[in-house]
């Protein structure tokens, strides 16, 4: 997006003159010089730029100024020192073993949840690509759960998936017992299923605009070649959706760590014993129910942290060669 | 294609096959919505997903409507929704024309700062923004406070921008030329071609707030000022135990919440496919 700005928008000639608000005819007046060539896009762009640095720049400073000083809630209005800790709320954190199993628990979900997001989007996409009769309808069918509201869509598994719910009552003496979103061994497991079902409309489409863009001459040259489905799939397909595969990647990583709504929802709080407790969670827990924002904001900048780490480590992983 | 082979073909049964069965695992918890929430007595077993006339009822409406008051929360849904649409579609035209079309002091870092912003989840905001909207500035149980941090998408600002990017620029220059300003410009030149984005933009923008749980679930305490979706999360989790079929109240609340977003995306689902995968932006 950014070099396409940079390759539409140069210096080109004829263009300067023309755009040139300035008075008096002057090319580059002094004014000009300090607000750009058209200073209106101050204007225009200003009410935006300042939204987003009071509700996105200003909140996030203050997130990390918190993680390093003792900060808690007081009544509205009162000033009360709040000192410089250094690391102190940083070494809380990590020492508590429920901050510990709550970025475990996001682990085991990403990985459930990121292989099978990735499998099913891209096996759907491919399958949506083939097919010619009925395209706007499945489109429909899988983008659908992820138009709706988690809060709608999590009633009705929670409806599916309890006790006797018909997911049990299909399974018959399969059945797990206790059953799946009240047991320690499958409540993470069962809120990665049901996020996977919730996001992949999303990402087939996603997958589905990559798959359009490779060039039928690629395949009908493999074809050519004598390559056998599979291997034109490997060689051309495969490939070519690669940026894709590293944007699906990367969101699904985002949006798993940042999981709440839905262990909240589906498992009513932490999860049996504590079991689907996540970071965000636990953000919730100590910096809002328990009034201590400064140690949520310690686990919140261990989260952008953590995610930076395996982000990074992911792209390595899908862009190889 | 060659039409000499029959492999194509096979694989194109196969593919259709796996989609359907796909789109049956996809559409049925739906189905099992609307069913659950029709149900006279609650059933579970398999013979209870299909709609027997006797076990079937709209009582299940009236309860949760006795439980949290449907009118008021999609009162507040609406409110909450529709100012953000407003506001971001307002806003957003004017920074997406701003930074697609004009040169200006800053321009490049706010761009960076907004692309950047795509991978900041509203989760890390919430206690920041708490301390700030709610312990200092006192806007709990507020509109205000519930609008806020959603007031502008800025995934909507991007599409605008996008859509401009794509206008000739000739156009704007043309009317430079001929001595309009850029307010002029943008009201008589740029709004008008825009119009297609202004619908996909407002439909992008009007699932966030409706379906949102975090933020307004944190800053409303009084029942009176919760949106829809809190309110059904917040009954399914305390107050449905005392009902006589709880979770029939509970899957008709949910159907209520769900219905207007799948309706709007089934009638404009045309504008939301392209538009996600233009942008590659996740809403």
């Amino acid at each position: 997006m950014s070099a396409k700005t940079s390759q539409s928008r140069g210096p080109g000639p004829g263009r300067t003159a023309a755009a040139t608000p300035a008075p008096g005819g002057r090319r580059w007046s002094r004014l000009e010089f300090a607000l750009g060539r058209n200073p209106a896009g101050l204007l225009l762009s200003a009410p935006y730029a300042l939204f987003v640095a009071a509700v996105f720049v200003y909140p996030i400073g203050l997130g990390v100024w918190m993680s390093f000083h003792d900060s808690f809630f007081t009544a509205p209005g009162v000033d009360v020192p709040q000192p410089f800790v250094g690391l102190e709320n940083y070494a809380a954190v990590l020492s508590n073993p429920a901050v510990r199993a709550s970025f475990v628990h996001v682990a085991e979900f990403l990985v459930i949840n990121v292989p099978l997001t990735l499998v099913f989007s891209l096996l759907l996409a491919t399958a949506l690509n083939n097919v010619i009769h009925w395209r706007g309808f499945l489109r429909v069918s899988y983008y659908v759960p992820y138009v709706t509201a988690s809060v709608a869509t999590i009633t009705v598994w929670m409806f599916m998936f309890n006790s006797g719910g018909i997911v049990n009552q299909i399974l018959g003496p399969l059945a797990p017992d206790p059953a799946w979103l009240v047991s320690k061994i499958w409540a993470m497991p069962s809120i990665a299923l049901y996020v996977t079902w919730k996001q992949l409309g999303f990402f087939i489409l996603l997958f589905l605009a990559a798959l359009q863009n490779v060039p039928k001459e690629l395949h009908e040259a493999a074809a050519t070649d004598g390559a056998s489905r599979w291997q034109a799939y490997k060689a051309v397909t495969l490939p070519a959706v690669r940026p894709a595969t590293t944007l699906v990647v990367l969101l699904a990583i985002i949006t798993g760590a940042n999981l709440f709504t839905e262990p909240y929802l589906l498992t009513g709080g932490g999860g049996p014993n504590g079991a689907s407790t996540t970071p965000v969670f636990l953000l919730y827990q100590q910096g809002i129910q328990q009034g201590k924002p400064a140690i949520a904001s310690a686990i919140g900048v261990l989260l952008v942290i953590g995610v930076l780490i395996i982000t990074y480590g992911s792209r390595k992983l899908t862009e190889r060669d | 294609m060659s039409d000499m082979q029959p492999r194509p073909h096979r694989r194109r049964i196969l593919s259709m096959t796996l989609l359907m069965l796909g789109a049956l695992v996809f559409l049925f918890p739906f189905y099992y919505m609307v069913i659950g929430a029709l149900q006279t007595k609650r059933d579970p077993s398999l013979s209870g997903a299909i709609p027997w006339p006797s076990n079937l009822t709209l009582n299940n409406f009236l309860d949760i409507n006795g439980a949290i008051n449907l009118g008021r929360s999609l009162l507040n849904s609406g409110i909450f929704t529709g100012v953000v649409v407003v506001c971001t579609i307002f806003f957003g035209v004017l920074a997406g024309y701003a930074l697609a079309t004009l040169h200006f002091r800053g321009r490049g870092l706010l761009f960076a700062v907004v692309l950047l912003l795509q991978a900041v989840p509203f989760q890390l905001l919430m206690v920041p923004l708490y301390v700030l909207l709610v312990r200092d500035f006192g806007l709990g149980d507020s509109y205000v406070g519930m609008i806020l941090p959603f007031a502008i998408n800025s995934v909507a600002v991007l599409i605008f921008r996008q859509f401009f990017l794509q206008v000739p620029q000739e156009m704007f220059d043309a009317a430079r030329i001929d001595g309009a300003g850029e307010f002029r410009i943008l009201w008589s030149i740029a709004v008008p071609l825009v119009r297609p984005a202004i619908l996909t933009a407002a439909l992008v923008t009007f699932i966030g707030p409706w379906n949102e749980f975090l933020w307004p679930f944190l800053i409303t305490k009084k029942q009176g000022m919760q949106p829809l979706a809190v309110a059904v999360a917040n009954f399914t989790q305390t107050g449905a135990g005392f009902h006589a079929n709880p979770m029939g109240s509970i899957l008709a609340g949910s159907t209520v919440l769900a219905v207007p977003a799948v309706v709007l995306f089934i009638v404009f689902q045309r504008h939301f496919a392209e538009t996600h995968s233009s942008t590659g932006v996740k809403g």
